[in-house]
């Protein structure tokens, strides 16, 4: 079968800004490359759980449709050369009124940190006019999740939403598992949701000129702001991630005296626990869930999944990140160590329960406003026929390659070669061994031409001669 | 392309005894489905059908071989083993019933939802089998 040679449709995403940019580009991605750093190594492209990246001319390029943003090529290049695009923090000044909304991971970041209030605090000094925690709302989640359960309409096991790598991954991965996808806001949205409501009711704010910013630890969320699959339009104006104003967090809380510290905390341990795997689940008060935590675990137990195991299972948490988001790419501190540190405020949170009925107050409807599609990338062909044929020559051009994976081509591995090469983005001698048994044949069929001599010029008339010369190579 | 590709076959063979490679034939199959752009309900029953089927060749009758062909109408899949048989298909057919050893049980297997659960997600179901000599279970889904 003729197959006509395409290029990929590689990721638009790179070349295009994305403050102010078009937010309701579905493609969209936060994850994107470093041209000048990538060498061109197989490393990221053997790591990514949805084979997204190819190696083309020197550069690994990302597949927008496969890409899930989970950040796992952030974490395993080795010269830097993945990257999220988060906004500045400068973009804040772009609004009249700031707000901070940190991912409950910043807790467990800094070591210099005497307490919740003391940490919040310190965001004022970077510029934000309020705070006001995700881990708060993260609370008001579980309360609606448990309200949910308790109703027991719901498609077993539940599979928590609160990572937006994982709703991608099931989207492209996992079509029969969206149903089971928990469908409320997530801790992010309805925190950005709650406090924009709280200025413009009490204090008379114009809501356009409030500008409301997660101090975020992944770039999975920050695809979430920019290109929301749950909602027409994100409530958060922007994200910057925590290691980009981690210094500067760093140097505000040198400088706040505990005296100066204001009464920020509403969060009580049950939100801070979500930035630990397992967090979301310990909040849901039964002891009936799974807790899994690295984007191939995840994967592991998604293919339990769709076999109908797991049945006897009411909730399964899924973090796209090792340890969870304490784990994010985008974070600073070690997540081991930022677990310890994290242990500290939520035992602060037990000993002071801060009372707060605000999660009573709003009767907030948190069911998305969309649901998720099915977003198929593995189809070879519209077509069912055509699809078999393409299926087929995919099967023979498999078996001809040499299976070790070995990721000279571009590709992750010879299956997914075979699998460009019948869609027309890759051909058979892109297989370094391919070309290598290509060339030798035509060597040896180019000596036998040499070999041989038109009588009229054939000067030695000894056929002994030929044998000679043939013996010669 | 003539008639004949317009069947895909493949044929597996089922290890004995191996739990941590049971499933990996009807992982490959729902691979095809994928790349063949079959609905998500359908390719997760015949999954499901199939692994299910798969284990229990592993579980009772110490492996076997899986065939598999694929058309425009139906997907059809055969098991076969030269197992122990099943004395009381009917009886086998029952939601909880199992001769599952607990060895077996405990590694949650075994739980007697085998056939019945095949039966559910296939649309034909049918099975040959004879004591002594071996099972034959026949699944067909159509698309």
């Amino acid at each position: 079968m003729f197959i006509e040679k395409k290029t990929l449709t590689f990721s638009q995403a790179q070349s295009r800004s994305i403050i102010g940019g078009d937010r309701m580009n579905e493609y969209f991605h936060s994850v994107t490359l470093d041209e000048e750093k990538c060498k061109g190594c197989t490393n990221c492209i053997k790591r990514c759980p949805t084979e997204a990246i190819r190696v083309r001319k020197g550069k690994a390029r990302i597949i927008a449709e496969r890409c899930i943003d989970c950040g796992e090529c952030i974490r395993v290049c080795p010269y830097r050369a993945k990257k999220a695009i988060t906004d500045p923090l400068e973009i804040i000044k772009n609004y009249k009124y700031k707000v901070a909304i940190p991912a409950p991971t910043i807790y467990g970041q800094f070591r210099a940190a005497r307490s919740t209030n003391h940490l919040l605090t310190a965001f004022k000094l970077l510029g934000f006019d309020h705070v006001y925690e995700v881990a708060k709302a993260a609370e008001i989640v579980s309360n609606a999740t448990r309200e949910l359960m308790k109703k027991n309409n719901f498609r077993k096991p539940l599979i928590s939403s609160a990572c937006p790598a994982v709703v991608r991954l099931i989207q492209v991965r996992f079509p029969s598992l969206i149903d089971n996808i928990l469908k409320l806001e997530s801790p992010m949205e309805l925190a950005a949701r709650i406090v924009k409501d709280e200025l413009v009711k009490n204090e008379n704010m114009r809501i356009e000129d409030i500008g409301v910013f997660f101090i975020t630890p992944c770039a999975a969320k920050v695809t979430s702001i920019k290109a929301p699959y749950e909602s027409e339009k994100s409530c958060v104006d922007g994200a910057i991630s925590i290691k980009d104003i981690y210094l500067k967090l760093l140097n505000a809380l040198g400088e706040v005296k505990e005296e100066a510290e204001e009464q920020l905390v509403k969060s009580g341990f049950e939100g801070i626990r979500w930035a630990s795997s397992g967090g979301e689940s310990l909040a849901l008060g039964t002891d009936n869930f799974l807790a899994v935590d690295g984007i191939h675990n995840v994967i592991s137990i998604l293919e339990e999944l769709e076999n109908d195991k797991l049945k006897d299972v009411d909730f399964i948490e899924t973090l796209a990140c090792q340890g969870g988001c304490l784990g994010g790419a985008l974070t600073v501190e070690n997540l081991y160590v930022a677990k310890t540190r994290i242990k500290k405020f939520i035992d602060m949170a037990k000993k002071n329960s801060v009372e707060d009925n605000s999660a009573n107050i709003y009767e907030y409807d948190l069911l998305w406003t969309r649901n998720v599609e099915h977003k198929p990338i593995m189809q070879l062909d519209d077509d069912f026929e055509v699809a078999m044929q393409k299926l087929e020559t995919l099967r023979t051009i498999s078996e001809d390659l040499p299976g070790l994976d070995c990721g000279a081509c571009g590709a992750p591995n010879c299956k997914a070669l075979a699998e460009d090469i019948v869609r027309g983005n890759a051909n058979e001698t892109d297989c370094v061994f391919k070309l290598r048994e290509k060339v030798r044949a035509l060597t040896i069929q180019m000596m036998e031409i040499e070999s041989m001599m038109p009588p009229v010029l054939d000067k030695d008339d000894k056929n002994s001669d030929k044998t000679d010369k043939k013996d010669k190579y | 392309m003539g008639l004949s590709n317009s069947i895909i076959r493949q044929n597996y063979i089922i290890p004995a005894d191996d739990f941590s490679l049971a499933g990996e034939a009807s992982s490959s199959v729902k691979k095809m489905l994928n790349q063949l752009g079959v609905p998500p309900k359908t390719v997760k029953r015949v999954s499901i059908a199939m692994y299910e089927a798969e284990i229990n060749a592993v579980i009772h009758a110490g492996g076997g071989t899986a065939d598999v062909a694929i058309d425009k109408e139906k997907v059809l899949i055969t098991i076969n083993d030269e197992g122990p048989g099943i004395p009381d298909v009917e009886l086998a057919m029952k939601e909880g019933f199992s001769t599952a050893p607990d060895s077996v049980r405990e590694m949650g297997f075994g739980a007697g939802m085998g056939l019945p659960n095949i039966k559910r997600y296939a649309d034909k179901l049918d099975i040959k089998t004879e004591v002594g000599k071996g099972t034959r279970v026949q699944i067909t889904v159509l698309l």
